[in-house]
């Protein structure tokens, strides 16, 4: 799954703008991934200027 | 605060605050949300303007300027550096203080502002977009309204929430963060652009005087190359190696979407605006003007059309707004996708030919015609660029 890690957050809301799945929700300085909207597919991890958000690979099904 | 308005605008950025002002000024009633405590803060932006791209909506003041330029200086990635002395002036803004200006602007036409206010849904009623659901200082409510215009930012999901397409693909998203830092000692009136794989591939990295040596200094990279080096690993190298013992004020992050405006940015009831809009100069990255731009032609659509009490006119900004601007970022954006694939060496290769170029013949129109000149294959990637549909 995806996290992102709060505390090194700017909440700029690059990683909302390339989510294709609207799974990402950001307030003044509040931010979530939508779990049930999010598919993993990391675009934010990509996007984040500033290396805040991660793949975690707890609580995810590992592949056969 | 009232339960019902003409047009709600979410977002007081500069587009959210010109759409306010051109609703409101025909007299119609007109409140602007803003999520954050503050209108114009945090700043996440270079700053820099034209002189003509403020002074279509504001008379310049001092206030909210930290300095005016007249250079831009272009720097190779082999360090050959072209400075080009600029036809029109521009300004580096304080954007806390000119982004307050506009608010006001557009509170003296009657519009109501309320911060801290985060919408969180819409309200739809038999398919058109009649409010917003918002919370205020922890307090849901609902507002109703003719119109709701997102000016929501790069982080917008107003739009989405009306069935819009608004996200933007990752490689044409810039990852970008900028610092403000002290004893940066350069030109106080020139803009410094630099160039290359190694400071900002598919991208670039800027140098902008605020004043008294202090200087926003940023960049950004495409989501492809941030897959791999992050837009921060970039800048905190270039920061090493240029300016390392500079006290840094301020640091921010933010995305800059370097596109085409979205296909569509009206469906019923709603209409988008600046960067929710994706209406970003995608060649330069600039939005603050062209922002404004596409707020005030929304703004001013919209209250037409509470006016004439035919909410369809809405969809007359669509093609207002390709005319006034929209059109032209289709060049840019073609432009844009042809450097992008600019090696190091095509870059040292313009530079070497402009430089040759005495400093008062150059143009940017002039500069533009010897690069074409001396490196013919330059000529086929623009004329590529032009002529793709």
């Amino acid at each position: 799954m995806i996290e992102i890690l709060p505390n090194k957050c700017d909440f700029c809301g690059c990683c909302v703008g390339v989510c294709p799945e609207d799974a990402i929700e950001l307030k003044e300085a509040e931010i979530k991934i939508i779990e049930p909207l999010c598919t993993n597919c990391s675009k934010c991890i990509w996007a984040c200027p500033i290396e805040v958000i991660k793949f975690n690979r707890n609580g995810v099904k590992a592949a056969s | 605060m009232k339960k019902e308005y003409d047009v709600i605008i979410v977002g007081a950025g500069p587009a959210g605050s010109m759409a306010a002002r051109y609703s409101a000024v025909q007299g119609i009633s007109v409140l602007m949300l803003e999520k954050d405590r503050d209108v114009g803060y945090p700043v996440r932006c270079g700053e820099a303007i034209s002189k003509g791209g403020i002074e279509e909506f504001i008379t310049i003041d001092q206030r909210w300027i930290s300095t005016p330029i007249n250079k831009f200086s272009f720097i190779s990635p082999g360090g050959i550096e072209v400075v080009i002395p600029l036809e029109e002036q521009g300004y580096i803004l304080e954007r806390k203080i000119f982004d307050y200006a506009l608010a006001e602007s557009a509170a003296k036409e009657g519009a109501e502002i309320q911060t801290r206010a985060y919408v969180y849904d819409l309200i739809i009623e038999n398919g058109k977009v009649s409010g917003v659901k918002v919370e205020i200082a922890g307090e849901k409510k609902e507002i109703k309204s003719k119109i709701v215009i997102g000016a929501d930012g790069v982080e917008s999901r107003v739009g989405r929430w009306a069935g819009l397409k608004t996200y933007t693909d990752f490689r044409d998203m810039e990852s970008g963060t900028q610092v403000t830092a002290s004893n940066i000692n350069v030109d106080q009136n020139t803009c410094y652009f630099y160039f290359g794989k190694d400071v900002a591939p598919q991208g670039y990295l800027w140098v902008f005087p605020k004043g008294n040596n202090l200087a926003n200094i940023g960049l950004g990279v495409s989501g492809i190359i941030g897959k791999k080096k992050s837009a921060l690993s970039y800048l905190n190298d270039f920061m090493d190696s240029k300016f390392p013992n500079a006290p840094v004020l301020t640091r921010v992050a933010g995305g800059i979407p370097c596109t085409i405006t979205l296909e569509k940015i009206v469906s019923d009831g709603l209409m988008l605006v600046g960067d929710a809009a994706r209406q970003i100069n995608p060649l330069s990255g600039g939005g603050i003007a062209s922002g404004m731009i596409g707020g005030s032609i929304a703004g001013r659509v919209a209250g037409e059309a509470v006016k004439m009490n035919k909410l369809d006119h809405i969809y007359q900004y669509e093609s207002d707004w390709h005319n006034r601007l929209g059109k032209r970022h289709k060049t840019f954006d073609n432009i844009k996708n042809g450097i992008f694939h600019f090696t190091d060496e095509k870059f040292n290769n313009i530079a070497k030919s402009v430089a040759k170029v005495e400093v008062d013949q150059r143009s940017i129109g002039n500069v533009f015609k010897v690069a074409l000149f001396n490196n013919p294959s330059l000529m086929l990637d623009v004329a590529k660029a032009f002529f793709k549909k």
